[in-house]
């Protein structure tokens, strides 16, 4: 299993699937996602970005219920896969590392 | 409160249909949110980014169906019976649709096949793209005159100064009639007395012999049927012949027939250049302002046409500038010039100095009449093609509603149009293979399938793939695209929401149909008349049973006398007379006339032709005036008979025709009178006579009793059948001068030759407008029995409600009535203008009148009303009841 694999928008949209679970759209991921980092983000770049991921077998997908505002049009739940949890932790756990090797004056000075 | 409209209809032009419905309704949430959070304005704005943000690879992939690899090939096998099935269901139209097809193929493939032919013209010899003739300008009397006879000089000069340029010069003799004689056959054979180059040069597949055949002077190069009629299928090298009567030869090769389509086709055989010069001593007495031989040229590799003859331009006049002698000759300005090989045959005719209208002109007519042929076969396929489809609307509907994708449907209908095609193509090679044999009769050609030919195929195939991909496009693409619903609730909704689009390209395409059509008729018509009022242009001579022989042999001459008196005893003869040219046609012309009023010689030409006083019996002489000459009177030697046109030509007609006799004519020619003024008397005029082409005027021309006559001609005893008269003239001829094979020719035979040119384009004219006719008829009958078909209720309720059926057979006509004379407004302009340029070629030409305008009107218009009213009439006929019942 590569690292390389999940890019870094995505690895952000699955972050953001497995925390909205299991209400988890494009519309709330890329309204969550604004929030979260005050950058502009669109439905079709999340809608891609899970495209892929459901591709690699991170997330599964199911049309959930239609509304009204959508114009009596369904939409598509993600919840995140097994794999797709692992591969979470995985990354997690990397940067987790990493993080830890840092030495404590130079982690000071950025504050 | 809604998103913009447009930008939803972007995205759902370029979403994939299966992610629509997700995409819509995140973007329809989102706008949804904004505008409560922002207002509508940023909304909108920020909605079309958003829109704009799908676009990219993964959101506009189509869907791949379920079953795009199939795994048996039933549905394909059926998409080909139901094919079958709609063309054995509707067996007229597939007869029709497919007929017609084909013989626009066929005829599309013979012209095709004929342009190909004259555009290979000469490429049979490998040298083609460097071989040349010399050719030479001269400038007489202001006007620039191309021709192809060079000077003896010449040949000299252009292998001493000019040597360098050529790989191979070859000079030739005209190409000929000769005698060939073994010791026991004579034949008459085309030759030519060629360089010794020339078999390399023309790289002649020599079947017996080599290439260096010609290099000993006294030998012969036979083609393959000549010496297979000399000598039969004994061995011929190395066997002797004689050419005419003085020239000896050996066999010395033979080879492969030149093909029809190259220039020296005609040569049977060729003999020594070399040999030729030494037994005519006259050749090198020649200056250079006689003209007397070809020049063929094969240039160097590393240099083109045009240096070569930049650097030839001026060889002639260099040297005659400085001879007193050729003043004359050097004031024409002789410039040379290299006439390329693949000009040769459509580039060949010049008109001060540049080519004009030659052979080229009808290349591209014929291409253009065979593309027009194949259009209207293409228009019509299409045309009947889409009106069928119409009812097959029904049918896309309910396999659209079992599960058909619309791909599989196009191929579908792809398939069928195909399959037409392809039985058409199929019929077209049938048609074309039957009819070639009598094709190349009519064109005077020798062509054949070039079945090995590897363009031949690709362009045929590329062909059927056009016509199957324009023919099945409609139904394919267009039919494929309703909606089931609506075309299963009614079939009169479908039929309403296309009928107004679909049938108006269908009218276009008729009325171009009918152009076409009615522009070949005109043009049949015309150049009908234009034979047929050259026919009946007044001759000036009686044709029937006049036989001419040319004496081709020094044996001929000083037995003229004995001739007459023997042939003449045999009874099978009234006259024998000889003359200058056989009666068909003017061998000399000349000038330095100089008549009552002139005090310089004019530079009129005019015919000379030197005559027997019986000549004017033999070939029925008109006399309007005088008298003919008589062997009593010794002056009538340095008497003139003039015709009608040098009479008034001279003056003399505006009186009297008779105000010419007894009158003086001066003569000063270099070649009759041997460069002195000599006067001459008109002893008579007589009525012109057609000699050459009839379609241009008569030459003035001036008979004599002196020079050389060089043909006899025959009046044969109408009393004696022309079978039994000849093998008494043969034995005659054969007793006096056996040395010459007996060969005569029929003036009236030479005469219908001269009409062979436009009665053949006459032929290939009617010819393309009767199947220009027939095919536009065919197309017409498919759409009028369409047309009815779907009327059939309209025709039921009209009927109920009283209408006639004259009114009905008025009502179904009518459409097409309107389409024919449109067609007819839109060809009359264009072949006026065509066919007044045609008749301008002709100095004797017939008027385009008007009623041959209406003529070929009023035609097309009854046989489109013959057409359509077979069927508007069964429509009309029709018991309503039962067109009102069925549904």
């Amino acid at each position: 299993m590569r690292r390389s694999d999940l890019g870094e928008f995505e690895e952000v949209v699955l972050l953001a699937v497995a925390a909205l679970s299991p209400k988890a759209y494009s519309v709330v991921i890329a309204e969550e996602l604004e929030r979260e980092t005050g950058n502009s983000v669109s439905t079709g770049a999340v809608h891609a970005a899970l495209q892929r991921l459901e591709q690699k077998g991170y997330v599964s997908s199911f049309l959930g219920e239609a509304t009204a505002e959508r114009g009596g049009r369904r939409k598509r739940l993600f919840t995140v896969s097994a794999l797709g949890g692992r591969i979470l932790q995985d990354v997690r756990a990397v940067r987790n590392r990493l993080w830890e090797r840092i030495d404590s004056h130079l982690l000071l000075d950025w504050q | 409160m809604k998103p913009p409209r447009l930008a939803d209809r972007f995205l759902n032009w370029f979403c994939a249909p299966h992610l629509r419905e997700e995409v819509l309704g995140d973007l329809h949430e989102r706008y949804a949110l904004r505008v409560v959070q922002s207002g509508e304005a940023r909304a909108r704005r920020r909605y079309w980014r958003e829109v704009l943000a799908y676009v990219r690879p993964s959101i506009m992939k189509r869907q791949s169906g379920e079953f795009t690899n199939p795994t048996t090939p039933d549905m394909l096998r059926n998409y080909l019976t139901i094919a079958f099935r709609t063309l054995v269901k509707n067996k007229g139209y597939s007869f029709i649709n497919i007929g017609g097809l084909a013989v626009g193929m066929a005829v599309a493939m013979l012209i095709g096949l004929w342009v190909y032919d004259e555009l290979s013209f000469n490429t049979y010899h490998k040298n083609y793209s460097r071989i040349a003739r010399i050719m030479q300008n001269q400038v007489e009397h202001g006007v620039i005159k191309t021709s192809q006879t060079l000077p003896y000089p010449f040949i000299h000069e252009l292998k001493t100064n000019y040597k360098r340029h050529f790989k191979h010069i070859v000079t030739s003799t005209h190409t000929g009639d000769y005698i060939l004689s073994t010791t026991d056959k004579k034949l008459t054979k085309k030759g030519q007395f060629i360089g010794a180059e020339a078999p390399e040069m023309f790289t002649l597949r020599m079947l017996k012999g080599t290439w260096a055949g010609l290099q000993d002077p006294q030998s012969i190069l036979l083609s393959a049927s000549t010496a297979s009629a000399l000598f039969g299928d004994a061995e011929p090298m190395g066997k002797l012949l004689k050419i005419n009567t003085d020239k000896d030869v050996r066999v010395t090769g033979v080879y492969e027939d030149l093909p029809q389509n190259t220039e020296l086709h005609n040569a049977q055989f060729l003999a020594s250049w070399d040999y030729f010069v030494a037994t005519n001593a006259y050749m090198r007495q020649k200056k250079w302002d006689n003209h007397a031989l070809w020049i063929y040229v094969e240039i160097q590799p590393n240099t083109d046409f045009d240096k070569v003859t930049a650097s030839i331009k001026d060889s002639e006049l260099n040297v005659i500038r400085h001879l007193e002698s050729m003043k004359e000759e050097a004031a024409t300005t002789p410039q040379m010039w290299l006439n390329p090989m693949c000009n040769w045959h459509l580039y060949s005719d010049f008109t001060n100095g540049t080519v004009s209208d030659g052979p080229i002109q009808y290349v591209w007519l014929v291409g253009l009449i065979g593309f027009f042929v194949l259009l209207l076969a293409c228009i019509n396929f299409m045309n009947l093609s889409t009106a069928r489809s119409e009812q097959r609307a029904r049918e896309v509907g309910i396999r659209k509603a079992i599960g058909s994708r619309r791909i599989q449907l196009i191929s579908q209908f792809f398939s069928e149009s195909f399959l037409v095609v392809f039985l058409a193509f199929g019929l077209a090679i049938l048609m074309v293979t039957t009819a070639l044999p009598w094709f190349n009769d009519m064109a005077a050609k020798q062509m054949s399938i070039p079945w090995k030919n590897g363009y031949f195929w690709l362009f045929n195939v590329g062909f059927v793939l056009l016509t199957g991909l324009l023919a099945g496009s409609y139904p394919a693409l267009y039919l494929t695209s309703f909606q089931p619903v609506k075309v299963l609730k009614g079939v009169g909704l479908a039929r309403a929401q296309m009928g107004r689009f679909s049938s108006m390209p269908r009218q276009v395409l008729v009325v171009m149909q009918f152009t076409v059509s009615i522009t070949l008729i005109i043009c049949t018509l015309v150049v009908y008349r234009q034979v047929q009022f050259a026919k009946s242009r007044p001759v000036g001579y009686s044709r029937d049973g006049l036989l001419m022989v040319q004496m081709q042999s020094d044996d001929f001459y000083g037995k003229t006398d004995l001739l007459r008196t023997e042939l003449k005893n045999t009874g099978a003869v009234t006259d024998v007379a000889e003359s200058q040219s056989p009666i068909t046609g003017v061998w000399s012309t000349n000038d330095g006339f100089r008549w009552k009023g002139l005090s310089t010689p004019s530079t009129d030409q005019f015919a000379t032709l030197s005559v027997t006083p019986e000549y004017a019996q033999t070939v029925g002489w008109q006399f309007i005036a005088g008298r003919n000459f008589s062997k009593e009177f010794a002056s009538d030697s340095s008497g003139f008979i003039i015709n009608e046109t040098a009479a008034k030509q001279m003056g003399f007609q505006k009186q009297s025709a008779g105000s010419a006799i007894g009158e003086t004519i001066h003569w000063k020619s270099q070649w009759m009178t041997d460069n002195v003024e000599k006067s001459f008397i008109v002893l008579g005029v007589v009525k012109d006579m057609v000699m050459e082409s009839p379609f241009q005027p008569i030459k003035p021309t001036v008979f004599c009793l002196f020079g050389n006559p060089n043909w006899i001609n025959i009046r044969l005893n109408p009393a004696i059948s022309t079978s039994d008269a000849l093998p008494k003239i043969e034995a005659v001829f054969k007793k006096l001068i056996p040395s010459a094979p007996f060969e005569y020719k029929f003036a009236d035979d030479e005469y219908a030759a001269k009409f062979r040119t436009e009665e053949r384009i006459g032929k290939l004219a009617s010819f393309f407008a009767i199947l220009a006719i027939f095919i536009s008829c065919l197309g017409l009958f498919g759409l009028a029995s369409y047309m009815a078909e779907q009327r059939t209720k309209e025709i039921g309720v009209r009927k109920v409600l009283g209408a006639s059926v004259f009114n009905l057979w008025r009502l179904l006509s009518k459409d097409f009535v309107v389409l024919v004379i449109i067609g007819f407004g839109i060809a009359t302009p264009i072949a006026y203008y065509f066919l007044h340029n045609w008749l301008q070629k002709y100095q004797y030409r017939t008027e385009i009148s008007w009623w041959i305008f209406a003529a070929s009107g009023t035609g097309a218009l009854l046989i489109t009303l013959l057409t359509v009213s077979f069927q508007s009439i069964k429509a009309a006929l029709m018991n309503p009841v039962r067109s009102l019942r069925s549904e």
